[in-house]
């Protein structure tokens, strides 16, 4: 009986959080699901009961292949080389800073604060004390200046210089590639650990898509009738700058929890093997540091897709060379009323971030089963 | 029984002849009671102007809270989301400030959640002291639609006159004038023309397409008459490449405030700019109009005034309407815009308000006000809905990217059949 006393106990009390989150997180993405396959937004769209009609998919066609659903597409572009270049980034310099700090034999706490500081504003802040420092006339170009050396003439936000550029109509064909360079990524990392069972499972996979690829099929298979450019916008690189600055820190902090809990035994015992200060470090700090940096991926990675705040201070929402899907998603549905699109896109959102956080929760969640 | 069933009737009759007395009483005898929440994006600068009209307000109807709901953030991104989600939501303010025009029709009244204002403009012999032209931009056929507060020019060259006597131009009348004169102010490091941020871009733009369509093509453009794709709205854009070239290159992150520093800094020689630019410059910047800064119609519309209006309405369902309706009563009257008015930097839309009270700048525009054609502005919103609006934004950045003249105008095109522009 007891057991069944506490097993009601716990229902009540699960009870409510699972009530809320089942309306207002489940029922309104089921909400949203359900309104990015209508067509409301249509001149009337704050109608007190507004006429909405059901049109299927037509509102994601129309993302990756309508035309005037360019900046959707230059949106995705700037997410995908954002995201690389802001999550690298903080793990090289949050592993760089931890590594120093723990090396450090005074003042490490002051560091760690420090270092740790820029996570506690808001990105609104960040932003604006960024946007005032990469001013094109002020702060960051005029640093040289100090040294008596000429001024930066970088235009740090306001560049229309795009570089990587790639045509849109062949996007099939890219992701493809993408797709095979992890996976061989996968398969020689298998090889080289002697993972033979799972080097046989993708190796067929990727000896397919290879053969597909290189047979041109998808070079065929068009996205749009028309050569639609798109690529990496230099202007980035200031936002990336500001959103490394906010989190590097965090990162930091990850790495500086990880490597205490590395037990001293091991490193003494590879001391003891003749292992160098170097080989230590690459060989028994780092690989201990991998599900460090794996949730570190996940939590940046989510952040990158969510940004919104600090690329809207920073820019403005009209600057297409760092507008980023969340941008795009506010600006269509609170300042053009097309509330259906606005819902597509935040589902394609919660869909890349899925993407990013399913795999995760399967693997802890097998590691936590074993 | 047939006489008792008179006698109820007429009992009923009096009763609600009663009650329509005092509704009327009520209305009349100035004893509201109960709230009034207006809703706007002006702080900071813009607050104390709005704090007149409260003020004044509460000496009027001193039985009426006045709730001033505020969601700052410049040219009111936020506020119009923050305002979206209530209507959609129920919860409609007792008025709220909206761009006069197309931004309001095109949301709110084809989503019938304005009431219509005829009545109160006849009321209030209010058509006969607005401008017929502004009139014409603020009504559909089915009615007038809200109360403009203030009047803007958004058509304004900006210089300053010693500045360019020291460089040894003149100011130009048209555009070709500008062009010839460009290249030698971009010889001697001063940059031409300065400009801001994408939506400074729009500005800059209907100046250009209101010089090269003329006032009747522009309004035809509005009206779906005149296609993007023809011949003469190509030519708008190809005349406004032209000058894009000689603007600054690190427009896109500065704000108007800025652009307008870089005239007053002597970086730049001109600025197109609605007329806010003055407010800035003789209050915060602290120029003296005329002779620290000198303004002009720009390049080719003497004589035609394009306008925009920030205004107030009645929405469908708001909780307190006997107090909204003396809110705009105020607000429309000599009274409240001659006090709103100076504090604002703009002028009045009435064309008998009272000059003395305004600065040397805003004198000189309240007389063209009552002289010139009265056309429209795009970049707030007075000739186009919000769909369009929003899209357009998209297709002018990828135009100050590329510069194709004929792109542009094709994806302008589809951007005006999506909203309906274009029947």
């Amino acid at each position: 009986m007891q057991s069944r006393r506490d097993w009601i106990a716990a229902a009540a009390i699960l009870l409510p959080s699972i009530v809320l989150l089942g309306i207002f997180v489940y029922g309104f993405i089921g909400h949203s699901i359900r309104m990015s396959t209508t067509d409301w937004g249509q001149e009337a769209a704050m109608l007190l009961k507004p006429q909405i009609n059901y049109i299927g998919m037509d509102n994601y066609r129309a993302l990756f292949q309508g035309f005037l659903n360019i900046r959707f597409r230059q949106d995705l572009t700037n997410m995908f080389f954002f995201i690389i270049l802001f999550v690298g980034l903080s793990l090289l310099a949050g592993l760089l800073l931890a590594t120093l700090i723990e090396q450090l034999v005074w003042g490490e706490v002051f560091f760690r604060t420090v270092f740790l500081y820029p996570m506690s504003l808001s990105l609104v802040v960040t932003g604006t004390i960024w946007r005032w420092m990469l001013q094109p006339r002020g702060g960051i170009n005029v640093l040289p200046t100090l040294l008596g050396l000429p001024a930066g003439q970088f235009l740090w936000l306001s560049s229309r210089a795009q570089i990587l550029v790639f045509d849109w109509s062949n996007i099939v064909h890219y992701g493809a590639l993408t797709l095979l360079v992890g996976l061989a990524v996968l398969c020689l990392g298998h090889w080289r650990r002697g993972e033979e069972r799972k080097l046989y499972l993708k190796l067929p996979i990727f000896t397919g898509l290879f053969a597909v690829t290189v047979s041109g099929c998808f070079t065929d298979l068009k996205l749009l009738d028309y050569p639609e450019q798109h690529g990496f916008n230099v202007a980035l690189w200031g936002i990336v700058a500001a959103s490394v600055w906010q989190m590097s820190g965090y990162t930091m902090a990850l790495y500086l929890a990880g490597l205490r809990t590395i037990p001293d035994e091991l490193r003494e015992a590879a001391k003891v093997d003749g292992a160098s200060r170097m080989q230590i470090y690459r060989y028994v700090d780092l690989p201990l540091l991998k599900p460090i940096t794996a949730s570190a991926v996940v939590i940046l990675g989510h952040i990158a897709l969510k940004i919104f705040d600090l690329i809207f201070a920073m820019a403005g929402p009209d600057h297409y060379p760092t507008s980023v899907p969340a941008i795009t998603m506010f600006l269509k549905t609170f300042r053009g009323n097309e509330l259906a699109v606005g819902s597509s896109i935040g589902v394609m959102l919660l869909i890349l971030v899925s993407l990013l956080i399913i795999p995760y929760l399967i693997s802890s969640f097998r590691q936590g089963k074993g | 029984m047939k006489t008792s069933g008179w006698l109820r009737l007429a009992a009923i009759s009096g009763v609600f002849v009663l009650m329509f007395a005092c509704a009327a009483g009520v209305v009349q005898g100035k004893e509201l009671s109960g709230s009034l929440e207006i809703f706007s994006w002006w702080a900071g600068d813009e607050g104390p102007a709005l704090e007149a009209l409260v003020d004044l307000y509460g000496d009027m109807y001193p039985g009426v809270d006045v709730i001033n709901a505020t969601v700052t953030g410049g040219s009111g991104v936020n506020a119009k989301a923050v305002l979206k989600t209530r209507m959609l939501g129920g919860d409609p303010p007792d008025s709220f400030q909206v761009h006069a025009g197309q931004e309001l029709i095109g949301t709110w009244v084809v989503a019938q959640r304005m009431e219509d204002l005829t009545w109160l403009y006849e009321e209030e012999g209010w058509d006969e002291i607005f401008p017929e032209d502004l009139l014409g931009l603020l009504s559909t056929e089915a009615g007038i639609w809200s109360v403009p507060v203030n009047i803007h020019r958004s058509n304004v060259l900006y210089y300053m006159p010693a500045h360019l006597e020291e460089w040894g131009v003149e100011v130009p009348k048209t555009w070709d004038e500008f062009l010839k004169i460009a290249p030698e102010l971009a010889a001697i490091g001063v940059i031409p023309l300065s400009l801001g941020e994408n939506w400074t871009a729009t500005h800059l733009w209907e100046s250009v397409a209101l010089d090269v369509l003329g006032p009747d093509k522009y309004g035809d453009l509005w009206a779906g008459k005149l296609a993007w794709t023809s011949s003469e709205v190509v030519a708008v854009w190809n005349r406004f490449g032209d000058i894009l070239n000689y603007t600054n290159a690190d427009a896109s992150s500065l704000s108007w405030q800025q652009a307008t520093d870089m005239v007053v800094g002597g970086q730049a020689a001109f600025n197109i700019m609605g007329d806010w630019a003055s407010g800035y410059m003789s209050t915060t910047l602290k120029v003296e109009p005329i002779t620290g800064y000198g303004w002009a119609p720009s390049p080719g519309t003497e004589g035609i005034f394009m306008t925009l209006s920030d205004s107030f309405g009645l929405p469908v369902g708001c909780p307190n309407p006997d107090n909204t309706i003396a809110w705009l009563k105020m607000v429309g009257s000599l009274e409240g815009q001659d006090a709103f008015n100076p504090l604002k930097g703009s002028i009045s839309a009435r064309i008998d308000s009272d000059l003395s009270k305004y600065d040397a700048y805003l004198q000189s525009a309240a007389k063209d006000w009552r002289s010139s054609k009265i056309v429209g502005s795009l970049a707030h919103g007075v000739v186009a809905n919000e769909r369009f609006m929003n899209d357009f934004a998209t297709v002018m950045d990828i135009f100050l990217a590329s510069k194709d003249a004929n792109a542009a105008a094709n994806a302008a095109q589809a951007v005006a059949i999506q909203a309906g522009l274009v029947k």
